[in-house]
């Protein structure tokens, strides 16, 4: 756990491949457009419970497109 | 590994002999040395197979491994005519960077969690009405022709906008396609075919007045007549939609209803608590794997995989079957648990061509699997395990019928 220490997550669109894998890990922080099914980021600096699922979004994305900063 | 003449390498592809549960034979098993082991292929060529999970993750993460088949040494699981450019088009499993986000990226909203959601009654319908078939036919039946292959097949030419009725055809056909000992020429006959059909129907929708909601309608009006896809393009996507949209969740509902059979408590657990479905089926697809031969990667670069070197211009196989039985990730993973958190299973392979249709297939299975247990409390094989057949040459494991009774 991170101790409520803020993280911090960033997604890149470009690398992004639209498996769906974060939507389904942290579903209030993550979704996808309706258009192109990218991720779409809700909260860039979701609260400090959420860093267990948001490190295994992180590790689930098949195309490396999350970055958690803690 | 390139220029040697010996040929006592392990030949792969293994088949799959051993049972329907096992990813290999205790044979072809041994013959594995981790993390990297060296193989003959059809062809003649080598090949490094990748069989640890955090390995085979790496290499179809990685943007030196390519999955482009049209590249010199692409690691061929099967001697097979890779057919002309314009055959190859739309086929974007096997094209990489731009080419292929490209064309996925007309797609993925398509098959996105959310929209996946406001199909599912469609999807119950479909299994409800199989299942009711089944049922008044009487027992007993084989599961697969009359459950585990229609509900697939209905539900992608759906969301296609492929006739159904046209099942036989395109079903034959594309077992032909997936099948590992048919010959090289009749593999590009029932590609051509398959191609053919595709054009004409793609042709038919081209010259329709009437505004249809259906996909590849859809991807007539919005991108064919807007000059972003040919007509070439939208076939070969079209190909693989409607091969991976009902090959691989059927075989998955016929060998996961076989497993489950094998362990009726977990199937009496399921049936009286439907909430216990999706962890069970990430154990599913996680202990089945049906994509039992692997990914093929050609190295475009040097790339050090599992402390070995892989050099440019090897190929690898990623064997994904054999990453999600690895004791690293999973405990006891020779285990089938039921309420094991499985997640982090790769049968739906990784790196930017992992499955676009996921969300669809998990719902599927879900679906069927659930009803399937609630409607038939006393369904049992009717069959001895060992005389249930498998499809032992295909790119995508499964039983080829599956008697049962109630």
């Amino acid at each position: 756990m991170s101790g409520g220490q803020p993280v911090r997550i960033t997604v890149d669109r470009d690398r992004c491949c639209g498996s769906g894998n974060c939507v389904v890990t942290v579903p209030e922080v993550f979704d996808q457009d309706d258009a192109e099914g990218l991720v779409v980021l809700h909260q860039p600096e979701p609260p400090p419970e959420y860093a267990d699922r948001l490190r295994e979004a992180v590790d689930l994305c098949p195309a490396g497109a999350i970055r958690l900063d803690e | 590994m390139t220029g040697s003449t010996t040929t006592d390498l392990p030949l792969f592809p293994f088949f799959n002999t051993a049972s329907p549960f096992a990813p290999l034979t205790e044979a072809d098993r041994a013959t594995i040395d981790d993390p990297l082991t060296p193989v003959q292929l059809p062809t003649g060529q080598r090949a490094w197979l990748v069989t640890r999970h955090a390995d085979v993750r790496q290499v179809l993460r990685h943007p030196g491994f390519s999955a482009d088949f049209g590249r010199p040494n692409f690691p061929m699981l099967r001697a097979v005519s890779l057919g002309s450019d314009e055959d190859r088009q739309g086929g974007f499993i096997r094209m990489d960077g731009e080419e292929h986000s490209r064309l996925r990226r007309m797609l993925t909203a398509e098959f996105m969690i959310k929209n996946i959601r406001r199909i599912e009654p469609l999807i119950q319908e479909t299994v409800d009405r199989a299942l009711d078939d089944m049922y008044d036919a009487g027992p007993p039946a084989d599961l697969v022709h009359s459950f585990a292959l229609p509900v697939p097949s209905m539900v992608i030419c759906h969301l296609l906008g492929v006739p159904y009725q046209d099942h036989g055809f395109f079903q034959a056909r594309s077992h032909t396609l997936l099948d590992q000992s048919a010959s090289a020429e009749s593999v590009a006959t029932a590609a051509q075919e398959l191609r053919d059909y595709l054009r004409s129907l793609i042709e038919a929708k081209q010259r329709s007045t009437v505004d249809s909601e259906d996909l590849l309608s859809r991807l007539v009006n919005e991108r064919v007549r807007t000059g972003e896809l040919t007509v070439g393009e939208l076939v070969g996507m079209a190909l693989l939609l409607l091969i991976a949209g009902h090959e691989t969740t059927a075989n998955m509902i016929g060998l996961s209803t076989l497993l489950l059979l094998q362990h009726p408590g977990h199937l009496a657990a399921l049936r009286a608590d439907p909430t216990l479905a999706p962890g069970l089926v990430e154990e599913l697809l996680r202990y089945l794997t049906i994509v039992r031969s692997g990914l093929p990667r050609l190295a475009t670069e040097d790339i050090e995989v599992g402390g070995h070197l892989v050099r440019a211009g090897e190929g690898v196989i990623a064997l994904l079957s054999l990453a999600n039985r690895d004791d690293a990730v999973f405990g006891d993973p020779e285990d089938f648990v039921l309420d094991r958190q499985a997640h982090q299973h790769i049968a739906f392979g990784f790196g930017v061509h992992q499955c676009i249709g996921q969300p669809l297939a998990r719902a599927e299975l879900r679906i069927a699997l659930v009803e399937l247990a609630r409607r038939f409390p006393d369904l049992r094989a009717n069959a001895a395990l060992a005389d249930i057949p498998g499809r032992t040459t295909s790119v995508v494991y499964g039983l080829t019928e599956l008697p049962v009774t109630w």
